[in-house]
């Protein structure tokens, strides 16, 4: 058994995702490899390196994989996934982009979305929005497997793996990076953070969203948004938690002005501690919520914030 | 240009989710079924194409029993010119789902392809990348916008750090997310001009490619609930619990 896992970067800074890959790679074998594709990214691996259980870091440094084009990423994973058993990735938009045409050019299944290892063959994944659970096994010769980071622990720091360069270059001819248009935060990401406080169509507009960033400002927390924020334009949509969206799993989640539909639990309902605040009673949310506050959240906000 | 654009029948979105009680799979007698909601974008999209003039035809097809008919009458009424379903009541994956539509892409050599980004049930986000991989068409997926542009599409995705915009050669692949469009309701006319509309049936069996899935459903269980939780009064006793109860700030 052999263990390759796409490490998650932005070329700068190696994220917490891979942290948590790296366990649950650990999980399935000894040999772990992590893979580092990307430009100018040497850095990201040597971060990578020191991750406790890595036997090997592959760096990929090359202007083709700047923006991991599915293209290009899926062609070089496809190649190197020759000496691995178990190919996995997390299940964020780069890992959804990239590793099904891996599976495809294998001609093996993907499993996505995995919430625990059973065995080297048998996964555990959400389905339906997570109201159903399944238990899968995959007879297929190679794994190809994407992760629900929010589900497992991060590996410890500790490790000194040996770096090696690749230079296989692949590059598709038929797609072409153009521009990204990134948000900028200084705040924790979303899928990292510990606290995090969304708002939802109750929040009127986007103007009002000023109401959770004083919270957010005192909890250290990430500010996330119901689809239906999203929608009506009051927040960009990186910033969407839900079956859809972003899948989090903090300490604290503070959901505001959300009636709590299943594709909004999907992405949060995991979280330790839930706290609601509602003006309707009745609203779904505070059936999951550990903390109901019922009330008007322009009243609620401002009194919060004081509090803390 | 041809636009060819798979739809899934799928549990209707509000309903709620109940595991059969040999824990099997999720029991779906009687449920309500509608087109997967991505898909419905997809086809939404196909339609604004061509009422812009850039697409000519749209055809959909879907990979199921008959049932499976109605969700491909639900499209053609939305707009789409003609249908085909491929007959099979086998349980498949997302692999033989794009071999399928890959021999259909053969066939009909179609410009563009949009598929939904997932399915509502098996959450699999798999098919549109697979097909695009075995097809060699590029892809660009969890689009919000799509711009033809001559031989080219440019297409802007929702990726998790904000928006990335690539552009394809056509023919090419895009899935939809669910910010593309808002798909509109079909009107009565339009419905029953659907049922005039051409629907192909062909056996999954005739294309040649292996119907087996690799993976194996060992159980499916219902998720874990959460224990209910308490109101509380007011801001002070919120703050008060969740500093000396839950000890989370
Ligand atoms: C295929 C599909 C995928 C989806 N994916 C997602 C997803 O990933 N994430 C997601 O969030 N949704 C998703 N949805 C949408 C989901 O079904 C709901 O429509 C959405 O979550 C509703 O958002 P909301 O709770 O903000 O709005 P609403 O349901 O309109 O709720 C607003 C709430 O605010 C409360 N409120 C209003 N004013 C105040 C006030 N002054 N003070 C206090 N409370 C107030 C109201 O009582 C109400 O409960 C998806 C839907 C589909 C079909
Ligand atoms: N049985 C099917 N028939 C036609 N299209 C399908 C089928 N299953 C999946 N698709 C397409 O693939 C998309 C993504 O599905 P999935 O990969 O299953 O999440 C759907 O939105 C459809 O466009």
């Amino acid at each position: 058994m052999a263990v390759l896992v796409f490490a998650e970067h932005d070329n700068k800074q190696l994220k917490s995702e891979t942290h948590k890959l790296v366990n649950a790679a650990s999980k399935l074998a000894d040999d772990v490899t992590i893979l580092v594709a990307g430009e100018g990214c040497a850095a990201v691996a040597d971060e990578a390196a020191k991750i406790s259980g890595v036997s090997k870091v592959l760096l990929a440094d090359n202007p083709v994989y700047a923006n991991q084009l599915a293209e290009n990423i899926g062609d070089l994973v496809t190649e190197l996934a020759e000496n691995y058993t178990h190919i996995i990735a997390a299940a964020t938009t780069t890992g959804k982009n990239f590793m099904p045409r891996v599976a495809a050019l294998l001609d093996v299944a993907q499993i996505s979305d995995i919430i625990a290892v059973e065995s080297e063959d048998t996964f555990v994944r959400p389905i339906y929005a997570g109201n159903a659970i399944a238990t899968v096994q995959s007879s297929d010769t190679k794994k190809v497997i994407t992760v629900r980071a929010s589900a497992f622990d991060a590996a410890e720091e500790g490790g000194s793996a040996s770096v090696e360069a690749l230079d296989t270059v692949k590059v598709s001819d038929k797609s072409a990076f153009v521009s990204a248009e990134l948000t900028k935060s200084e705040r924790p990401e979303l899928t990292a953070a510990e606290v995090i406080i969304s708002g939802g169509r109750g929040m009127q507009n986007g103007e009002n969203f000023k109401l959770l960033e004083g919270i957010a400002d005192k909890l250290g927390a990430a500010i996330g948004a119901s689809r239906a924020a999203v929608d009506a334009g009051f927040v960009p949509n990186d910033m969407q938690v839900g079956q859809t969206g972003k899948i989090v799993a903090p300490q604290l989640y503070i959901a505001v002005g959300i009636s709590g539909a299943i594709q909004h639990l999907a992405g949060m309902k995991d979280s330790k501690i839930i706290v609601a605040i509602n003006k309707d009673e009745e609203a779904p949310i505070f059936q999951v919520a550990d903390y109901g506050l019922v009330g008007d959240l322009f009243d609620v906000l401002p009194e919060l914030e004081a509090a803390l | 240009m041809k636009i060819l654009v798979p739809v899934k029948r799928a549990i209707d979105y509000n309903v709620k989710v109940r595991v059969k009680a040999d824990n099997s799979a999720v029991d779906l007698t009687n449920t309500k079924m509608s087109i997967n909601p991505f898909c419905e974008i997809a086809v939404e999209e196909a339609v604004r194409l061509k009422e812009k003039g850039i697409a000519s035809e749209i055809v959909v097809v879907s990979v199921g029993d008959k049932a499976c008919q109605e969700q491909i009458r639900t499209a053609l009424a939305l707009g789409a010119d003609r249908g085909l379903q491929i007959d099979t009541s086998d349980v498949l994956d997302s692999l033989q789902i794009a071999k399928l539509l890959t021999k259909v892409v053969e066939e009909e050599q179609p410009q563009l392809v949009i598929l939904g980004k997932q399915s509502i049930d098996s959450d699999n986000n798999q098919t549109g990348q697979m097909m695009a991989a075995l097809t060699g068409m590029p892809q660009g997926t969890f689009a919000s916008v799509v711009d033809i542009d001559g031989d080219k599409v440019k297409v802007t995705r929702e990726i998790d750090g904000g928006l990335q915009t690539v552009e394809l050669n056509l023919p090419a692949v895009v899935t939809t997310d669910l910010r593309l469009n808002e798909p509109r309701y079909a009107t009565l006319p339009n419905i029953m001009k659907a049922k005039r509309k051409p629907i192909d049936v062909k056996s999954a069996n005739d294309f040649g490619v292996t119907l087996t899935s690799n993976v194996k459903t060992l159980k499916v269980e219902a998720p874990a609930q959460r224990k209910g939780g308490i109101k509380v009064a007011d801001v002070a006793e919120l703050v008060e619990k969740l500093k000396t109860e839950a000890k989370v700030i």
